[in-house]
């Protein structure tokens, strides 16, 4: 064990750094630009430099590089403040479930443009009636010649409303019980048929989507998978957002709220003074810690070979509750100027209110709290499963209400 | 022993209720999040056609003279409805500061008006980030006239007069001052908050006129006094606002299916939702100690009061934070009714000191409470 660069790491550390010294973007050349133009741009500048996707093989637009210098190229990266990355989804979840569910040619033409940012993907998984079930969709394709059509609506899609292709997981066979009846497709998202309604987030923001279907066409070249084996697909998509979607990250974390208690008083001193104080942000550096070395480990094994398993599932199920509880612990320490919620008048611009307000969605997207605790207990510790009343029955037959 | 309000209170509950029902939904409580009215004048008029606003006022200044076991059934209604009208800064604060250090005229000028809601006051302390003290105010009166800002004051932008804070050379280090605000010295502008269904105002006073309240340097005391009240009635909103989380939280589980059975059939839920409970009941409880300490002017009132309000401010939060949870994406949607209750907790929790001071408050007063 050691945490230290090796020579090789240290070299590339520092190769790392000097290109983004180098190359981040200054605010004046992003001035004028909205969120999706700045990060296109800085996704662009990556990859034509060869720093974009750099797990990725390099004719999918990457560079071969080991997982550690994955690690490596983020941690140095997140040093700077660049502008904030949407292709998230589409890096993390569309892209390696295409590299290994798609041929050779449509990866040579599809994933270029994803590694550069110049093409944005979404996740059309969640459905009204299939959310943390999410094998309870029911968005039927039905077969006619070469093609597949498309009718039903997805709920819940992050940036539907500014990509250009989006990965799905639709109903073939109503009448096979659930697991079984579904296929996997990707799509170009400006598909006649395709309609995209955002919905208002409690944040205030609307970033993610109702995407309605209308006989919608779709090539049968492009299903992943077989007929039917679409649950295996999304199982490959789904693992990859519980390695991507970890705790970390930016917002709301140990850092904002030390600086915070440096800053506010309590009794005339300093918060950080406080005992209570300490004790709370003792606690949340210890988690925040661990998860970061849990993350370590998980990319010393997966730079060995091995895939990204379900105790993955541990980043999210603390990371989420404990942004929230730190935002509003943040809110407390301001005192009676933590509600306000303002650009000018809000300490960091108003980020831990924003955070106290967005928070809520990040204990829910990408599987709930509750559902990752399941996977924790069923999948990792081997705890017996839930008795499963839609176990073996045709879907159509599945109870959805009470009536 | 008997610990439960009476058969009178108990009717003046179910008016309470079945008024608010009919009167202030959650449409109602979304026209204002969504608007620019700062609060609903039309539920205001009633609420003070129905008295509330008199409550505890002596019937000399034309108040009910009832007690406070009566305001604390209401504030559970208000709490439990989300009320979006100004009455905890003019009913639990600014009343309570003028009942408590008024003089006979400024009792005879402002009670009156008060109680028949002709006026709205507020409470004005905080300058800025982080938890004022005596010491920190820098807002000082000089000839009778205020100078400095007060950020944020809860009710600032619709309130008449406000009960200012400032600092005081003698005594505890601050004096309590009235202020009327419709004078050409004050400016007022709303700040935007986390919760747009009450709303709050910075407040410029550019040498305002300004009559003393109470004793000159006793103005922290008075401040600590009126949070001890308040805090009772705050955390009979806090309780009101927490059931409503869980009552929202179980109708959703009961018809919310997924994997072929009611989302209430799961022990995550099931325990969630008992979680909730208990932590409300365990608040309720709390206050009910709070209320009896309360109307009762206790010895035990600052014991009483930090424990209802810290108990009700950790259910709160639990419960409507919990509530989200339940409701999965829907929960996250500005569509669906939980952020409302999400948005309100935190705001009566950072409105007149947040968990940790009332912590604190605690354990310092029961540590007087155990030494003498
Ligand atoms: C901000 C945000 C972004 C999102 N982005 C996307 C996206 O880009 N693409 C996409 O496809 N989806 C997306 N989603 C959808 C997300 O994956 C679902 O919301 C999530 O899986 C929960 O499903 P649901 O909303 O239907 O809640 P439900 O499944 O109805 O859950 C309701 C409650 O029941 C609980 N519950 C359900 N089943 C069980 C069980 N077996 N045991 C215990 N408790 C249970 C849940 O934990 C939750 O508390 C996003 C969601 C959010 C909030």
């Amino acid at each position: 064990m050691d945490f230290n660069d090796t020579p090789e790491e240290a070299t590339f550390r520092q190769e790392v750094r000097s290109w983004l010294e180098a190359n981040v973007p200054a605010s004046s050349e992003l001035e004028g630009l909205d969120y999706i133009g700045t990060a296109k741009l800085w996704q662009k500048r990556k990859y034509d430099a060869g720093w974009a996707c750099i797990r990725w093989p390099k004719e999918h637009g990457g560079r071969n590089a080991t997982a550690i210098e994955n690690v490596i190229f983020g941690q140095e990266e997140s040093k700077f403040d660049t502008p904030d990355n949407i292709f998230g989804i589409g890096h993390g979840m569309c892209g390696p479930t295409m590299m290994a569910w798609a041929t050779d040619e449509q990866n040579k033409e599809y994933m270029p443009s994803l590694a550069s940012g110049e093409k944005i993907w979404c996740q059309l998984f969640s459905e009204p009636a299939g959310g943390s079930d999410l094998a309870a969709l029911r968005t039927r394709a039905e077969k006619d010649g070469d093609e597949w059509v498309i009718n039903g609506q997805k709920i819940w899609t992050s940036g539907a409303h500014y990509s250009d292709y989006g990965v799905l997981v639709l109903r073939t066979d109503p009448t096979a019980p659930k697991h079984q009846g579904l296929t996997y497709f990707f799509i170009d998202m400006k598909s006649p048929g395709i309609e995209i309604k955002p919905i208002k987030q409690i944040s205030g923001g609307a970033n993610f989507n109702e995407v309605y279907f209308t006989d919608v066409r779709v090539s049968d070249a492009q299903r992943l998978g077989a007929v039917g084996q679409g649950w295996q697909v999304a199982l490959t998509t789904l693992m990859n957002e519980r390695a991507s979607i970890g705790g970390g990250g930016g917002g709301v974390n140990f850092d904002s709220v030390f600086k915070l208690a440096q800053k506010v008083m309590i009794d005339d001193e300093p918060a950080i003074r406080d005992k209570t104080v300490r004790s709370k942000l003792a606690d949340w550096y210890v988690q925040e810690s661990g998860l970061k070395f849990t993350g370590y480990r998980s990319m010393t094994a997966l730079s060995k070979g091995e895939i990204p398993g379900p105790e993955n599932s541990i980043g999210k199920l603390v990371g989420a509750p404990k942004q929230q509880d730190m935002a509003s612990f943040a809110l407390d320490l301001l005192d009676a100027s933590g509600a306000i919620w303002d650009k000018e008048l809000s300490e960091e611009a108003g980020m831990f209110q924003a955070t106290y307000m967005g928070s809520p969605g990040l204990r829910i997207a990408g599987g709930t709290d509750e559902i990752m605790a399941n996977i924790i207990a069923e999948r990792v510790l081997g705890l017996p499963q839930d008795i499963r009343v839609d176990k073996g029955i045709p879907f159509n037959e599945v109870p959805t209400s009470n009536s | 022993m008997n610990f439960e309000f009476s058969d009178e209170q108990n009717l003046l509950r179910e008016q309470a209720r079945g008024f608010l029902n009919a009167n202030c939904d959650t449409k109602v409580v979304r026209a204002i999040l969504d608007g620019d009215a700062s609060y609903d004048t039309a539920l205001w008029t009633k609420v003070v056609e129905m008295g509330w606003t008199a409550t505890v006022i002596p019937e000399e200044y034309d108040g009910l003279g009832l007690s406070y076991l009566e305001l604390s059934v209401i504030a559970e209604e208000l709490g439990r409805a989300l009320a979006p009208i100004p009455f905890s800064s003019s009913v639990y604060l600014a009343t309570e500061a003028i009942i408590a250090a008024g003089s006979k005229q400024q009792k005879e000028a402002w009670l009156p008006k008060l109680a028949a809601g002709k006026i709205i006051g507020c409470l004005a302390v905080a300058e800025g980030s982080g938890r004022a003290s005596a010491k920190s105010l820098t807002m000082r009166e000089k000839a009778g006239a205020l100078r400095g800002s007060k950020v944020p004051v809860a009710d600032g932008d619709v309130a008449d007069i406000a009960v200012v804070i400032a600092a005081s050379a003698t005594g505890d280090g601050a004096s309590a001052y009235l202020v009327e605000l419709d004078q050409a010295s004050v400016s007022r502008e709303v700040v935007p908050t986390i919760d747009p269904s009450r709303s709050h105002a910075k407040i410029g006073f550019d040498s305002a006129s300004a009559e003393l309240l109470g004793k000159e340097g006793e103005g922290w005391a008075l401040l600590e006094k009126l949070y001890n009240r308040a805090a009772v009635l705050f955390a009979w909103e806090q309780v009101g606002g927490s059931d409503t989380a869980l009552n929202m939280a179980k109708d959703y589980a009961m018809g919310r299916f997924a994997f072929g059975r009611p989302i209430a059939t799961y022990q995550a839920i099931k325990h969630k939702l008992a979680n909730m409970y208990v932590k409300t009941t365990l608040a309720r409880g709390n206050c009910y100690y709070g209320a009896w300490a309360l109307s009762s002017d206790a010895a035990e009132l600052p014991i009483a009061a930090a424990a209802a309000r810290v108990s009700a401010i950790q259910a709160y939060y639990f419960a409507a934070k919990e509530n989200i949870q339940t409701h999965g994406g829907m929960g996250f949607t500005w569509e669906f009714d939980c952020q409302f209750p999400y948005r309100r907790s935190k705001l009566l929790s950072v409105n007149i000191g947040s968990e940790g001071v009332w912590q604190e408050k605690l354990i310092s007063a029961i540590e007087k409470d155990r030494a003498a």
